[in-house]
């Protein structure tokens, strides 16, 4: 096997694996304000907001994240609305895991025992101050491990964003592949990148989860064992 | 000749010794009960007897098999030692009847119409033959209960191993199981039971082991070893009562 | 330039077909393997519980896009040309397996230890153990979470069409590159796909919650 001619167009590989990065990075942040947007509008509008976001969250679940993708690059463009395959790829993944989020958050906000919130109340907060500590706040940090999950599958489907000329890792890889014609070295390396990626993005979390919630490991966990994106 | 004969056995969680050198023997058809406080080592002398726990050094031997971890003599020990939990351990998605005929049918080869009728006779000594064809659910713990001792009567044992068996049930469904077990002793089954039910210990058993701290304390005839306890130990457990148990 | 018009609507749904044909045989054979490698996992022999636990990680720490490559540039590197149909069931059977094995793995160790304990007092051999105590018991606790992996499923099969394979997704693809019609066309594989994942979405939430409703009796 060949891989000298593959890592030779190293510059290029770390360029889409830059991009792997900051597309995975924007939608965690941006999907995860959008989540918390969607719940904060769940609890405190009337029943209605619950049905709207309840209909967002099914349809982004139920249908697949390629088709979502290719929906807003070649479908809204016969709206008028044009946009860049990096700015289609970023708004759907934002979208799609923002749905998934939702319903993680959720699962924890209905972990929150009913005696915690009348608690709050009777400590004279308002409805927004009761939302903010005594729900969000734990309900997140017992739903920590199944978002970290989610954001790994995440990055993991951003590499459906090559099939909109996204050049992140796997679009690097499919020009390496035609200007080498080393096809399964290219995909060795570049999957050996996309572990290498997952399992660090895991660490990150992990670690990042005990430091914004160093009380979690005392805390019931809410885990959805097979929340995924795609 | 004695059917259980432990020799100095040695056990450790990790690094905290249970069980600190124990030797015990008990003659065919008889009963002995074993008491003491939670974490005396009781419960784990007992599933050593059938493998459950794995010990360090010491010997035991029950039925005429040596206790080791080969997985296959390991098999034809538990043949011939039954062993009733305190959380009776029905499988739940199986029937009263399938309960009890599973293990016979596919570990000693009987017939199905032989493990049916073993089924059936060991279900009546329970006193539970209506319910052959029902759900472990939709009992009451000390049915379950029963039905757990029938399943190990199934597997004709010449040694039981009773397991606190009637600590997770309520007061008033205690009678019920202790009734079965009474009937069990008298019929001249050799049984070893971990017990907090002074009273049952000191009417039926024949021999009363007190074990303390990993060790056996003080044994002796049940009757005597009540009335009048050697050592302070005991006494002061013999005064305390079921209530200072747990 | 074609119009959008019924043969292009008739064409996209005999299409889903060979989606859910896809789905059905990535799922039994990766079903397959995601049983050995669950029970793998659990093995008291440490080299088995340790290869399947690699193998598990590693399938689900790279993207489904590059199982399907991998399984199709490796192959035809060493000369083998699988036909799209293969390579697509092949590789989604690989990624198949270490998800199921990995939500399997949980069911089994969610059957109480007691059952362990009693069929093992009832002289069962480790293989009695699991056929007739440990897995149909099993095999009840992971229904829901299966039927919600089978959603997960259905969606990640859209992406084979890079192996020119024509499923419900290629399909749009084929007829959008032919009408430019592509928010029509979109709308309509978006709602197909949503026809067949939401009723199994439904189901598995429903068998969740007639299972915790038989729990606490």
């Amino acid at each position: 096997m060949l891989f000298q001619e593959v890592l030779s167009k190293w510059p290029m590989i770390l360029n889409g694996v830059m991009l792997t990065i900051a597309l995975s990075f924007g939608a965690i942040v941006l999907g995860l304000a959008l989540a918390i947007l969607l719940t904060a509008f769940r609890s405190l509008a009337g029943s209605w907001a619950g049905y709207v976001v309840d209909a967002y969250v099914e349809l982004m679940r139920n249908t697949p994240f390629l088709v979502q993708l290719f929906m807003i690059f070649f479908g809204l463009p016969q709206l008028g609305i044009r946009m860049t395959g990096l700015e289609a790829s970023i708004l759907a993944m934002t979208l799609n895991l923002a749905a998934y989020a939702t319903e993680i958050i959720r699962a924890g906000v209905d972990s929150i025992h009913k005696s915690q919130i009348e608690a709050g109340m009777a400590l004279a907060m308002s409805k927004r101050q009761v939302f903010q500590y005594v729900v969000l706040q734990p309900a997140f940090a017992r739903v920590w491990p199944a978002l970290s999950s989610q954001f790994v599958l995440m990055m993991l489907a951003s590499s459906i964003c090559s099939f909109v000329s996204v050049q992140e890792l796997s679009g690097t890889a499919a020009i390496i592949e035609q200007d080498t014609f080393r096809s399964f070295e290219t995909y060795i390396i570049v999957t050996v990148l996309y572990l290498v990626l997952a399992l660090s993005l895991k660490l990150f979390l992990n670690w990042l989860g005990h430091k914004i919630f160093p009380q979690v490991s005392g805390l019931a966990r809410v885990t959805e064992a097979h929340g995924e994106a795609a | 000749m004695p059917a259980v004969v432990i020799d100095d056995v040695h056990k450790k969680f990790g690094n905290l010794e249970v069980l600190k050198g124990v030797s015990l023997s008990v003659d065919t058809g008889q009963v002995v009960a074993i008491i003491g406080r939670s974490g005396s080592g009781k419960s784990t002398l007992l599933r050593c007897i059938n493998g459950l726990e794995v010990f360090q050094s010491g010997q035991i031997e029950v039925a005429g098999h040596k206790v080791d971890q080969d997985p296959k003599r390991l098999r034809e020990l538990r043949k011939d030692v039954g062993i009733v939990f305190q959380s009776y351990n029905l499988f739940p998605h199986l029937t009263v009847g399938q309960n009890i005929m599973l293990s016979p049918r596919i570990t000693q080869g009987v017939s199905d119409s032989e493990a049916n009728t073993l089924a059936r006779d060991v279900l009546s000594q329970v006193g539970l033959s209506e319910k052959f064809d029902s759900y472990p659910d939709n009992l009451s713990g000390g049915q379950q209960q029963r039905v757990a001792i029938a399943r190990s009567l199934a597997m004709r044992p010449k040694v039981m191993l009773f397991d606190e068996v009637t600590s997770a049930l309520d007061p008033e469904l205690t009678g019920e199981v202790l009734l079965v077990m009474e009937k069990l002793a008298k019929g001249g089954m050799t049984m070893l039971l971990v017990t907090h039910e002074m009273n049952f210990a000191r009417t039926v058993a024949d021999t009363t082991v007190f074990m303390h701290q990993g060790k056996i304390w003080e044994s002796g005839p049940s009757k005597q070893l009540f009335s009048a306890p050697e050592t302070t130990e005991l006494r002061n457990f013999v005064t305390a009562g079921v209530s200072g148990v747990h | 330039m074609q119009t959008f018009g019924w043969p292009e609507v008739l064409f996209i749904l005999r299409s889903a077909g060979w989606t859910i044909a896809l789905t059905a045989i990535a799922f039994v054979i990766g079903g397959i393997f995601g049983g050995i490698f669950a029970i793998m996992r659990l093995s008291r022999v440490k080299f088995l519980r340790r290869f399947a636990a690699g193998y598990i990680l590693v399938i689900q720490s790279i993207p489904v896009l590059m199982v399907l490559f991998m399984s199709y540039y490796g192959l035809s590197a060493m000369g083998i040309e699988l036909p799209p149909f293969l390579a697509a069931s092949a590789s989604l059977a690989i990624y198949v397996s270490a998800y199921l094995a990995e939500i399997w793995r949980g069911c089994i160790e969610s059957v109480p230890r007691q059952q362990w304990e009693a069929s093992a007092s009832l002289a069962m051999t480790p293989g009695q153990q699991y056929r007739y105590i440990i897995l149909p018991q099993a095999l009840r606790i992971s229904l829901p979470p299966t039927v919600g992996f089978l959603v997960q499923l259905v969606k990640n099969t859209s992406i084979v069409q890079v192996v020119g394979f024509v499923d419900l997704m290629r399909a749009g693809m084929l007829v959008n590159n032919a009408t430019y019609q592509a928010f029509q066309i979109f709308t309509l594989v978006a709602a197909i796909y949503f026809a067949i994942c939401f009723p199994l979405s439904r189901l598995s939430r429903h068998l969740e919650k007639v299972m915790n409703a038989s729990r606490s009796h």
